[in-house]
């Protein structure tokens, strides 16, 4: 009997305090099925970190809307490589400038949605991800 | 990362958090080989304190949950948490928010939070909270603590999975003490007046004393005690955590423990004979399945009349051996 489900850490980093944007985002991944595990606000890359392991998650989610996403963020990144958790799909959505989501990009973001993204894309976006996953472990 | 259940059950063991949490979500999906794994572990589970935390949703379980951590940290315990909200019935998505309010432990490498979707189970735990808390029993935490989703007045699941049942209400849910009577006043082994900084937290004790002096005596001597807290300040953590320890103290001395045991195994063994019978079944003849399956969505069987197709008359009349 399986019963996969895709799971998502959705959590904001430091002080940013702008929590609508992730609500929004967390009530249209549980409708596209999805268990999304909400940490909360001023959360640091350990607690990040350490939530993912534990909850097991497929995806991690950091919404950042105060403009402090490259403090914050590869530090996020780093801490994953230290704990040698290299299996999880890693997606920021928010006020992100293009260079630097070119830079996250660069240091292991796979996707960064910013302010003109549709909710549904970022579903579509895990899903796909999801889907690939498991078709190369068949 | 790692697949293996044998692999991962002897990491876990090991303290190794991302192995165990990977088994409980093998495990949680109905994984092929995840049962190896846990039965590799069982022999290594039994020592942990199992609590349960119920009550109905806004009555602070989980912060008060934040609190009970804390305080068993300071008296030098590990402590895993099993945190449940509920799935949706329509998307089978969830959102599992508990986590929000115990971000106090969320660097501590002692405490291993795993929240979980109730997927479809009605009891008030998720579908796997039993196999997820032996999980955690064996990875040597101390102390297991189960946070049910919020409750309303049948959801008693929890008394089966854990040896610690503290049923939690507020001040100002209505008269007669609404949000905790009938089958959850039956199942606490303490209950806990939380918000008690609230107006009529004196008069939800009264209620509930008088409504526990209306209960049959206890089988085995235990006098449910009554606890108020202020898990917001927490205030009234120590001592809620001092009635935890006498109260494990006490299943010990009586005996319950042992008799709590038994009951969780022969539970975990009808669950799983119930469900595998019934793949069993389903699978033995898949077009037969299939058939009665689009019969009953038709309209043209019945359910009694299509577990009859299945399994011909004499197994549907006779009479329900064990629930």
């Amino acid at each position: 009997m399986s019963d996969r489900k895709i799971r998502v850490l959705l959590a904001k980093l430091g002080l940013d305090s702008h929590t609508v944007g992730v609500t929004v985002i967390a009530q249209s991944l549980r409708d596209a099925g999805m268990e999304v595990v909400y940490t909360g606000l001023r959360q640091t890359p350990d607690m990040v970190v350490q939530a993912a392991i534990q909850e097991d998650v497929d995806v991690i989610g950091i919404s950042s809307l105060s403009g402090a996403q490259m403090q914050h963020i590869p530090k996020v990144l780093d801490r994953l490589r230290e704990q040698e958790v290299d299996d999880k799909l890693v997606v920021v959505g928010g006020v992100i400038p293009d260079e630097d989501a070119e830079s996250l990009k660069a240091a292991g973001v796979h996707a960064v949605f910013t302010m003109g993204a549709r909710t549904g894309d970022i579903a579509t976006y895990i899903r796909e991800w999801w889907d690939t996953q498991r078709a190369q472990e068949a | 990362m790692e697949r293996d259940p044998i692999v991962l059950a002897e990491r876990a063991r090991e303290g190794h958090q991302a192995s165990g949490a990977r088994l409980i979500r093998m495990l949680e999906e109905g994984d092929a080989g995840a049962l190896d794994g846990l039965r590799a572990l069982l022999p290594h589970a039994g020592r942990a304190h199992l609590l349960g935390i119920t009550g109905p949703p806004g009555a602070g379980k989980s912060t008060l949950v934040d609190r009970v951590v804390g305080e068993l940290r300071r008296r030098d315990q590990r402590v895993g948490v099993i945190a449940v909200d509920p799935s949706s019935p329509f998307s089978g998505g969830a959102i599992l928010g508990d986590r929000v309010r115990m971000q106090t432990h969320a660097t501590d490498p002692e405490v291993f939070i795993r929240s979980m979707a109730t997927r479809g189970q009605l009891g008030g735990l998720a579908r796997s909270s039993f196999e997820a808390t032996t999980v955690l029993d064996a990875m040597g935490y101390d102390v297991v603590l189960i946070e049910t989703v919020g409750v309303g007045q049948d959801e008693v699941d929890v008394v089966e999975l854990a040896h610690t049942t503290a049923v939690v209400s507020i001040p100002g849910m209505g008269d007669d003490i609404q949000a905790i009577k009938a089958g959850i006043l039956e199942i606490g082994d303490l209950f806990v007046v939380n918000k008690a900084d609230l107006p009529g937290a004196d008069r939800v004790a009264k209620q509930l004393t008088a409504m526990l002096h209306l209960r049959e005596a206890p089988r085995d001597g235990w006098e449910p005690p009554i606890v108020k807290t202020e898990a917001e300040r927490a205030r009234g953590i120590p001592e809620l955590v001092d009635v935890f320890e006498s109260h494990r103290d006490h299943l010990e001395s009586s005996g319950s423990l042992h008799r709590k045991a038994v009951r969780r195994r022969e539970r975990v063994f009808h669950d799983l004979l119930r469900e595998r019978a019934a793949a069993r079944v389903l699978a033995a003849e898949p077009d037969a399945g299939r058939g009665v399956l689009s019969a009953l969505a038709s309209g043209e069987l019945d359910p009694y009349a299509a577990v009859e197709a299945l399994l011909g008359p004499d197994e549907l009349s006779a009479s329900r051996g064990v629930a």
